[in-house]
């Protein structure tokens, strides 16, 4: 009788301990997306309400006229010819929502199209060509390796040093990303979707691809634009073009080949690998954080459309836990006043 | 004389073990995804139409538990046991109509797409709206390890009927047809 008192603890122990497992309590040293958002936290202090990343912001609306020539491809509604609506969110890298814009900073750009049969695609995009970190760890490595020191307030030299020791494909990609001119704005900047995806046709065909938005504003690079020392000068001059001129993109889909890697973002596709353009993306208004419907977005990767599909890229599914998890620390909490506000979106010239 | 366990009816049992199934692999999934960078997107994937498909069943069960009733409680339980009992049932059918409700809530109310399988997706059933996302997202959680811990509770009560007392409560819900036998 006892020892069938105790079989029953037993078995409930054990199924406890299985659930304790599957949720990650008993291995505490595993990555998860809590740590992440602790690693981000750590890096750039806690902005309450704010995005973990990519925290400073500007809401921005528009419109994507597909022309069809991405149906081949994908049979995704949104590359039907026609027009959809599009809801985005301009944004510079680093968990700061006051930092002071900086051309050298990453810019990023996530978007919403809102396909007529009631699906969505987003997508979020930075500036970089390639992506500095090929897995979720060594991203988190990086985190950790760009705590600013107690002592000097500045991340220690020798411990990124270390980091890109470790990690040569980072060494790399970084020597690729600083061989590309800096844009003086956000409006003539090519944003790249940092993953490989996987379009299928209609008749079933997986085809590997990437994509980008090309800007139709003539480039200038940074260091020809004046000299401006408004710390939202990015912003201002992108509400200033929206305002005279919406800007506009081209989509762009580069079509892999069967030995291009779709599992690795540090790593660009040889530069022959055929191109299309699948539509425009025109980008008609801006709209500060404290009434945008992006604010309160999250700009998940995998957001997907029926006949587009993540690769097999590590980050991509890490980027959609991780983004979930700052969302919904920020959607609870109580938000301060953005940098850019719905005062400076009036103002623009 | 009465059988001392009369069975529930064959299509309520049917319900009980697949949904049981289907609980345990819900609560499974949800807490586990939360804490995966690697496997949150395949995870996430399966979570969505099994909760759907957790709230269509839990609306059959409710029905069929008002047709059918459960037959009576055995002989061993005492009164307390039985109004703990019959309290834990009540509480297990609203956790598996609130559960998925809040789930399909929290993503209306996050603009999350609410996608079961390639383009087929539910409507948004609340406005946009941050305060109140977060409120059901953690009701979600807070509800879901309720969940769990009754279903241990529960577990735990019948494996002690089973082994312990071994009074053959099992049979009322076993999958199979048990023998209606007084001596049993």
């Amino acid at each position: 009788m006892k020892l069938r008192f105790a079989l029953v603890g037993v078995v409930l122990l054990v199924v406890a301990g299985a659930f304790a497992y599957l949720g990650g309590w008993l291995t505490p040293r595993a990555l998860t997306p809590a740590r992440f958002i602790v690693a981000f936290e750590r890096a750039n202090g806690v902005h309450a309400g704010f995005r973990r990343n990519h925290a400073k912001g500007l809401g921005v609306s528009g419109f994507f006229e597909s022309n069809g020539n991405g149906a081949r491809l994908s049979r995704a509604v949104v590359f039907q010819p026609g027009r959809v609506p599009v809801l985005g969110r301009f944004s510079l890298g680093g968990g700061m929502p006051r930092v002071a814009d900086s051309a050298d900073t990453v810019r990023g750009l996530g978007l919403q199209f809102s396909l007529p049969d009631g699906e969505t695609w987003r997508t979020a995009m930075i500036s970089l060509p390639v992506f500095p970190f090929r897995t979720p760890e060594a991203f988190y490595e990086q985190l950790v390796a760009s705590r600013p020191d107690p002592g000097t307030g500045k991340p220690d030299p020798a411990a990124m040093k270390a980091f890109l020791d470790r990690h040569p494909e980072t060494a790399q990609a970084l020597s690729a990303i600083k061989n590309q001119p800096v844009p003086s704005g956000f409006e003539n900047t090519t944003f790249y979707g940092l993953n490989a995806f996987r379009f299928s046709s209609a008749s079933g065909q997986s085809t590997p691809v990437r994509w980008l938005l090309t800007p139709m504003q003539p480039f200038e690079t940074a260091g020809d634009a004046p000299a401006a020392r408004d710390p939202n000068h990015l912003f201002e001059s992108l509400i200033t073009h929206i305002r005279r001129e919406p800007p506009r993109w081209q989509l762009v889909i580069v079509i892999g080949q069967p030995s291009d890697p779709t599992h690795d973002a540090t790593i660009a596709w040889p530069a022959d690998r055929e191109r299309i353009v699948v539509g425009t993306l025109t980008l008609d208004r801006a709209e500060a954080e404290e009434t945008s419907a992006a604010t309160d977005l999250n700009f998940d990767p995998l957001v997907l459309p029926a006949g587009i599909a993540p690769s097999d890229d590590p980050l991509l599914s890490a980027r959609s836990a991780v983004y979930a998890r700052s969302f919904t620390r920020r959607e609870g909490e109580t938000k301060e006043p953005s940098a850019v506000t719905a005062a400076d979106v009036r103002k623009g010239k | 004389m009465l059988p001392r366990y009369a069975q529930f009816p064959a299509f309520s049992r049917l319900l009980h073990w697949t949904m049981a199934a289907m609980i345990l692999t819900m609560l499974c999934i949800g807490v586990a995804m939360v804490a995966s960078l690697g496997d949150y997107h395949v995870l996430l994937s399966i979570h969505r139409p099994l909760g759907i498909a957790v709230l269509i069943l839990a609306v059959v069960r409710l029905v069929n538990r008002l047709i059918n009733p459960p037959p009576p409680f055995p002989s061993t339980m005492s009164p307390l046991e039985r109004r703990v009992a019959s309290a834990s049932e009540r509480a297990m059918y609203g956790l598996m109509l609130a559960l998925p409700l809040i789930g399909w809530g929290m993503l209306s109310a996050a603009h999350y797409p609410v996608v079961l399988y390639g383009s087929i997706h539910l409507p948004f059933i609340l406005p946009h709206s941050a305060a109140l996302y977060a409120t059901l997202r953690k009701a979600h959680t807070i509800l879901a390890y309720g969940f769990f811990a009754m279903f241990l509770a529960h577990f735990g009560a019948v494996l002690f009927h089973t082994l312990v007392m071994r009074d053959g409560l099992l049979k009322r819900m076993a999958p199979w047809h048990a023998t209606q036998d007084a001596s049993s």
